[in-house]
């Protein structure tokens, strides 16, 4: 391990450290925990522990610090602004503390035998019902995806940035040996009763569930869990897999399965909708099996995600619920719509609800502070580039959140809140205070079920008290959002 | 396969520990990998190959055809008769060399052997034969079916022991053990070593050859695969431990050695005696048929296309290269690395020569050092401790395609040995093989000044590595 370190002190800047560590890597939400734990030390102004990706070093630059010329995506940079030089140590000593405590293991295996360092070889030892869960960063993913395909085991690839003929290449494979490769850039699945990445807890029932998006999943575990219907299955299957380059492969493997799931009585598949090519394969394919199957396809002129969980539990039988809202959104304080969203579907069909009242939405995060609505998926994959999804790390979201607040153009602020397995602990509590600084009125899609561990009730009661309107339709929120605007202009 | 039904036993987690966490949280047993980026610049070659649709089932033959051979002992001829080696042809430990790189311990070997040919009187009068290279020729032990360990030199009137695999008849080959210290193959050239050269080839050569094709013919030929599966369970791992194998080596052949002096070879009783006096004093001597064993699994895995599995693992002295089942003959090589370990006498880290030999063949065939669990005498080597030697074959582990179903490990629950070093495996993890091995001076004529560990230069896994891709792209477009 090498180390590289500039000092700077400039007059009352305080004292800018940063270090390379080449051949120390930790994945970002560890080094998230670790940034946040430095930043809470006596006499540091602000701390920033990354893998040196571009992405994390234009955040870093942006911070003042000055990353070396020779840092690239496999070194560790330690940055630290501390008050003076004798605050350093304590900083210094912080960080390596804390990557301490982020590297400690809880495996349950002896402490004398070392962890496995590849899927391979973690699955020797996995019994026949295991399934892996990738989400190193997407340039390695396929390498370990590829590894439990070769163990005859499914996989969920929660990575993105990963090239579409490496997804193709996987989902080849998998169709030959009837394997499902759920992803890449897959957030959701439920399988086997078992949540995957970010999944709401359900109950059983007789939904089963093929999704290109993962918060299009969720919004409709949560609707579905609302109207008291349950899902058996949710399988992801990442959200270009009903593109023309991977064709529906791992759509395809996972209607057969849930067709002959006994447990299944309708299927639904979430997905924008599909390349012309695969959609008429598609529909022959579902029309084939015994099971029915209905299809959730988001899109201009589509149903929204509310409207495909109505017609769910119409097809059930089973009545629809009018869908919750709590707490009261002001008057729109100026003419434009800002959405700052952590689920990339839920932000698609903002913008798509929103463009048919409003005309033009802009997705690029620059946009934020333009003249246009816009409507940003944090989510997305240019942003995640060696960092945490915002689910996990609300910092970005909160950055633009606190400048499009003191933005006297925004009219109404849009926002979600997606609970459940693998997100943030307590969302709410992290946005709440942030909107108190937000002159505009506040619209929130929480999107959760009773049974998930963050609260869905204490999380809707934070929202509101801070002067939220919080709703579980993220179509019904944006709907309000448009009459807000409307009934200003 | 699984269907969305069967509820999910457990899961392997790649990525971030929160993800863990939240499937840990539902009370579902979740294995932690520990993961770690590959080794630079690999990561566009590791994808290719891994998506190469060749790539798992040739893995698996690769594993099949090395567990599928069974080694015997046939015969023990000269290298003349073995190899058609003749005057002036040397063989040498790993990748192709030439005299002006050669290592002090290659060279010694070499004037040693060219003294022991006859070609000069003085060994030291031989360096001008190599100089000029009209009358002589350099070539690798592994390019002649055959392995040497440390300098590995093989002249044409060496003994040569002969092993087969019975089911296809191919066979390899290996000279027979000298014991330790001031050696031919530890670059020593001195009288002494010279006159023990020569008894090897007037009455020990003999003695084997008799009593090798006795037993051969009676009882059938020596299994030296199955000795290495007892010798594994008896604390030997086959490369710098061999004192288990030695002994059942000897027990198998001394009943014949016994009555080599009444077969009419010329050889006394006493002659019979010193034979076994030297195979039972001398733990190495297994070490010269171990090797060939392996080679022989080894070979069968060879020209599998799309196979990352490697085949060989040797070096000269100066270079370390090694060989995959899916590259063919070509050797990948880079800098022959400095061992860590226990010198003997005076001898200090400023004596050693550069890792050489082609004894890391055992390694690339799982044992040696790859086993280090087995023998828990030899840590001692380096220092370490027997923790050191349970985890060094659980690494190995890592970057091993299988496990050997014959060569197993009591200590670790009678885990077999790793099978088949996976380059992608290493490239991924940066673990490098382990290789058990003697340490030559680096000056010609020393000899052996210790024993230690030493791991192959980490750059010629991802040349292999891109050789691997490189074909993989050439497939993918035909």
């Amino acid at each position: 391990m090498s180390t590289a370190v500039s000092s700077e002190t400039g007059p009352g800047t305080g004292t800018s450290h940063v270090e390379l560590r080449s051949g120390a890597y930790a994945d970002s939400v560890a080094l998230l925990q670790v940034s946040r734990s430095v930043q809470g030390v006596a006499g540091v102004r602000a701390a920033q522990v990354a893998m040196a990706t571009p992405l994390n070093i234009e955040v870093l630059t942006s911070m003042g610090f000055a990353v070396p010329d020779a840092a690239g995506p496999n070194d560790m940079v330690v940055a630290v602004r501390v008050d003076d030089e004798d605050a350093l140590a304590g900083a210094l000593a912080a960080v390596d503390e804390a990557l301490r405590a982020a590297g400690k293991r809880s495996t349950g295996a002896s402490a004398d035998v070392a962890p496995h360092r590849t899927t391979a070889t973690a699955l020797r030892d996995a019994e026949d019902g295991a399934v892996a869960l990738v989400s190193v960063p997407g340039q390695h993913a396929l390498v370990e995806a590829m590894d439990a395909l070769d163990a005859g085991r499914d996989v969920m690839i929660f990575s993105d940035n990963v090239p579409v003929e490496q997804e193709v290449a996987l989902k080849r494979i998998a169709a030959d040996r009837g394997l499902l490769v759920m992803g890449p850039d897959c957030g959701t699945a439920v399988v086997g009763g078992v949540g995957l990445g970010f999944a709401n807890v359900v109950r059983p029932g007789p939904v089963g569930i093929v999704a290109a998006s993962g918060t299009g999943c969720q919004q409709l575990l949560s609707l579905l869990d609302h109207a008291g219907v349950g899902v058996t299955s949710a399988l992801g299957v990442g959200g270009r897999d009903l593109s023309a380059e991977v064709g529906g492969l791992a759509t395809r493997e996972g209607l057969r399965r849930l067709d002959a799931d006994a447990d299944v009585e309708l299927v639904v598949v979430v997905s924008k909708p599909p390349a012309a090519s695969v959609a008429t394969e598609l529909e022959q394919y579902a029309a084939s099996l015994e099971t029915p199957v209905e299809l959730a396809l988001l899109g201009a002129g589509q149903p929204d995600l509310t409207a495909a969980a109505e017609r769910v539990l119409t097809r059930l039988g089973v009545p629809v619920p009018a869908w919750p809202v709590w707490g009261s959104a002001r008057a729109a304080t100026g003419p434009l719509l800002r959405g700052l969203f952590a689920g990339g579907t839920l932000a698609g069909e903002a913008r798509l609800i929103a463009a048919e009242a409003l005309g033009e939405v802009t997705s690029a995060p620059a946009a934020l502070a333009g003249d246009t609505h816009a409507v940003v998926d944090f989510g997305d994959d240019e942003l995640t580039t060696g960092r945490a999804h915002p689910m996990i790390d609300p910092t970005l979201r909160l950055e633009h959140l606190a400048r499009v607040g003191a933005d006297p153009r925004t009219g109404v602020v849009l926002l979600d809140v997606v609970l459940g397995h693998g997100a943030e602990d307590d969302p709410a509590g992290s946005l709440a205070p942030a909107l108190a600084a937000v002159a505009a009125p506040v619209l929130v899609t929480v999107v959760g079920t009773g049974a998930d561990p963050q609260d869905l009730e204490r999380q809707v009661r934070l929202l509101a008290e801070a002067g939220a309107e919080v709703h579980l339709s993220n179509a019904g929120a944006t709907r309000r959002a448009l009459e807000l605007l409307e009934a200003r202009a | 396969m699984s269907t969305p039904t069967a509820p999910v036993s457990s899961v392997v987690n790649v990525g971030a520990d929160l993800l863990a966490d939240a499937v840990a949280s539902q009370a579902v047993d979740v294995a932690r990998v520990d993961w770690r980026p590959p080794l630079p610049g690999t990561e566009s070659d590791l994808a290719t190959v891994a998506a190469d649709p060749l790539r798992r089932d040739a893995n698996a033959r690769a594993v099949a055809a090395y567990h599928g051979v069974t080694a015997r002992l046939v015969d023990v001829v000269p290298a003349s008769e073995a190899l058609g080696l003749e005057p002036g042809q040397f063989l040498h430990a790993g990748p192709p060399i030439t005299w002006d790189r050669a290592s002090g311990p290659l060279r010694g070997a070499l004037l040693g052997g060219a003294a022991f040919e006859g070609l000069v009187e003085d060994p030291e009068d031989a360096a001008a034969l190599f100089e000029a290279g009209s009358s002589v020729s350099l070539e690798p032990c592994h390019h002649r079916g055959t392995v040497g360990p440390m300098a590995g030199v093989v002249t044409p009137s060496m003994w040569m022991f002969v092993l087969e695999d019975v089911e296809t008849g191919r066979r390899t080959h290996c000279s027979l053990n000298e014991g330790l210290g001031k050696v031919l193959r530890y670059g020593a050239y001195s009288p002494d070593v010279l006159e023990r050269l020569r008894w090897m080839r007037d009455v020990l050569g003999p003695l084997l050859q008799g009593s090798v094709r006795a037993v051969r013919d009676s009882a059938g030929p020596v299994d030296v695969t199955g000795i290495l599966t007892q010798m594994l369970q008896m604390g030997d791992e086959a490369h710098n431990r061999n004192r288990a194998g030695t002994l059942m080596l000897l027990r198998d052949l001394a009943p014949a050695m016994v009555l080599e002096s009444e077969r009419g070879g010329g050889l006394s009783p006493a002659d019979v005696a010193e034979g076994l006096r030297f195979i039972g004093g001398n733990d190495h001597f297994f070490l010269n048929l171990a090797m060939p064993a392996c080679k022989l699994a080894l070979d069968a895995a060879r020209g599998i296309e799309g196979s990352t599995m490697v085949v060989a693992m040797a070096r000269n002295g100066t270079d370390f290269g090694i060989q995959t089942a899916g590259t063919g003959d070509e050797w990948f090589t880079g800098p022959a690395q400095l061992a860590d370990g226990l010198f003997l006498g005076d001898y200090g880290p400023d004596d050693a020569n550069p890792d050489i030999g082609d004894s890391a063949i055992t390694e690339t065939a799982g044992i040696g050092g790859f086993a280090m669990a087995t023998a828990p005498a030899i840590v001692r080597l380096v220092g370490g401790t027997v923790p050191d030697a349970l985890a060094t074959t659980r690494r190995m582990h890592e970057i091993a395609l299988a496990e050997n179903p014959r060569w197993s490990v009591p200590v670790l629950d009678f885990q077999g040995t790793p099978t088949g070093i996976d380059v992608t495996r290493v490239c991924r993890t940066g673990i490098l093989p382990q290789i058990n091995t003697g340490m030559a001076g680096k000056v010609a004529g020393v000899g052996q000044v210790g024993a230690g560990l030493v791991t192959p230069p980490e750059e010629i896994f991802p040349k292999a590595l891109a050789r691997l891709a490189e074909l993989t792209r050439e497939r993918a477009q035909a």
